[in-house]
């Protein structure tokens, strides 16, 4: 196997009864790879992430990570692997503040999470770690605050420092952005940018801005199966992918199968 | 920067009003001499509703079968008094180990399932445990309850006395005991995890936590105090009956938690001196009707909230604090 892809997926077929959701998708993620998954709404971005990440099972293929297997593994094993995920829909500990949500983050994945006689926080690693999140991740003023009160662009800060905490070495951004308002943008931008260099990311956006300004790799989705994948300017220029994204899809998809 | 960092040892930290009231609890057989019976059923009662809290109000599993346990632990203590030796320490911990187990096998039953169906499944657990003492009468007795159980003296010096005064120390602190275990078992990093699964179980997968593990450690864990609730009260009684199976134990300690307050060690202990308080005052007033009022109070709790209800200078100024 080729050293430097880290995750791939062979093949994936998802059927939800005659639906088939996703069409023998195959991806390589390259080590540091800056991503993207981009295509039209309903491509099936979601449910191929879904399966990457373990939520759903495929119908068939096989996913590798570092090369091992993990078809087969259970979510929270996956992420003891290194591969994390954010959610398009904010998935937050709304009772908890963020700095409780990242204190038992980070201690479930330096292995302290299942201690039971010690204190959440008692762990300098730990609240040393935490900290540095917040900081991160602006956070730190409305660390002691409930979760569900927080505004919206905290909130989605929060949903990608949660995943940070699991430093992962492949990160699945599902639509980091999205519903996020202006005036809190450019902060979570920036936090998207500044994402450590080794880790490598997948990006599903709808922002073309952000794709095109981070995305060193992009593959087009549409139907359940990929259309092309090719670097940033490649895909740009790409007749088939812009008349997916003008409309009439369908009959490029087949044409895009036949030949 | 440690300061920083306080808040998430802040509610770990006992507060001096704690520690008021444990005393209180401790010295109330002595200045109630009369009510030591009720103060020990109220120490027991708490205790299972501590026991629930864990599971329902800290990792968001409904159960209307946690009598089951409490049941397991008294026919265990009982029978164990009664065929093994009468020392109630050694008996308790016989009940709790016995309901442990007995938690961990069931546990298996709540793993998977959408809420209803584990609802249902809890359920289902109790009535079959009733069913068994019912039908074991040879050992049981049956419908006739577990009769003439005599207990030693508490770690062989303390005699319990006619009036419950020794029985109400006993319950108290073994309540004490097991709270502060339960108490540190939610403010650990643990304890953290189930809130993060109850708040939102997609997401506590995608973080790395073990769920299904970690919702049949804590279902365990409750069943085993719940076995020792359901020991005490054999124990102090000397007795023990098929009614500790019964469906309306599981609905009792609910209730209880609900006006106690969910996600609040302390919810249950409040709630069980409410509730336990109402039944004893309002059945003295109206024996057939109690369950009426009982059942109005929960209504205008619901609908007023516990918050409300429980500051009445709140009521007259409208959305004030909104």
């Amino acid at each position: 196997m080729n050293q430097h892809i880290v995750l791939s997926a062979h093949g994936l077929i998802k059927r939800f009864g005659g639906i088939t959701a996703t069409n023998n998708v195959s991806l390589d993620l390259r080590r540091g790879a800056r991503h993207a998954l981009i295509g039209p709404n309903g491509a099936g971005k979601t449910t191929l992430i879904n399966l990457l990440t373990g939520v759903l099972e495929p119908t068939e293929g096989r996913i590798t990570l570092e090369g091992v297997d993990i078809t087969q593994l259970a979510p929270h094993e996956r992420v003891r692997r290194g591969m994390v995920r954010t959610f398009q829909i904010n998935q937050l500990f709304d009772t908890l503040t963020p700095l409780e949500t990242l204190a038992l983050t980070v201690s479930q994945h330096q292995g302290v999470g299942s201690k039971w006689w010690q204190a959440l926080g008692s762990n300098l690693a730990v609240t040393r770690r935490c900290e540095q999140l917040l900081e991160q991740f602006h956070l730190t003023t409305v660390m002691n605050q409930k979760t569900n009160v927080l505004a919206y662009g905290k909130r989605r800060l929060l949903e990608i420092a949660i995943a940070l905490a699991c430093e992962p070495r492949v990160l699945l951004l599902d639509e980091p952005v999205a519903g996020v308002p202006a005036g809190e943008r450019e902060e979570l931008l920036q936090t998207v940018a500044a994402l450590p260099e080794d880790v490598s990311v997948l990006l599903i956006e709808h922002d073309m801005d952000l794709v095109f300004s981070f995305a060193n790799r992009m593959t087009v989705l549409v139907n359940g199966t990929v259309l092309t994948e090719g670097d940033p300017d490649a895909i740009a220029n790409d007749s088939r992918v812009k008349a997916v994204y003008l409309g009439h899809g369908d009959e490029i998809v087949q044409e895009g199968a036949n030949g | 920067m440690k300061d920083s960092l306080n808040p998430l040892l802040v509610s770990r930290r006992w507060k001096p009003w704690e520690a008021v009231l444990w005393v209180v609890a401790l010295v109330s057989p002595l200045m109630l001499p009369g009510h030591a019976l009720i103060i020990n059923e109220i120490a027991i009662v708490a205790l299972f509703a501590v026991s629930l809290d864990l599971i329902l109000g800290y990792t968001g599993i409904v159960s209307l079968g946690h009598a089951a346990f409490f049941g397991m632990g008294a026919y265990t203590a009982a029978l164990f008094a009664k065929l093994v030796m009468p020392d109630p320490t050694v008996g308790l911990l016989v009940a709790v180990v016995v309901a442990t187990v007995l938690g961990a096998i069931c546990s298996m039953t709540i793993i998977r399932g959408s809420d209803l169906t584990r609802l249902m499944v809890t359920l289902g657990v109790g009535l079959i445990l009733m069913e068994l003492a019912n039908k074991l009468d040879w050992l049981t007795g049956g419908a006739d309850g577990l009769q003439g159980v005599v207990m030693g003296p508490v770690l062989g010096r303390f005699e319990f006395d006619l009036y419950g005064r020794t029985a109400a120390w006993y319950s108290i602190t073994v309540l004490l005991i097991l709270f502060v275990i339960a108490r540190r078992i939610v403010n650990s990093p643990f304890g953290a995890t189930l809130k993060a699964i109850r708040d939102n179980r997609l997401r506590a997968m995608a973080i790395g936590i073990p769920v299904t593990s970690r919702l049949a450690v804590i279902y365990t864990v409750a069943a085993g105090m719940a076995g020792a609730a359901g020991a005490l009260l054999a124990q102090t009684t000397g007795f023990a009956s098929l009614d500790l199976f019964e469906f309306h134990r599981s609905a009792d300690v609910m209730l209880i938690l609900v006006i106690g307050g969910t996600g609040w060690l302390y919810g249950g202990v409040a709630g069980a001196v409410v509730f336990k308080l109402m039944q004893d005052v309002i059945s003295a007033i109206t024996p057939q009707y109690w369950t009426f009022w009982i059942g109005l109070f929960l209504v205008v709790l619901v609908m007023v909230g516990r918050e409300r209800l429980l500051k009445p200078w709140t009521w007259f100024s409208r959305g004030g604090k909104a």
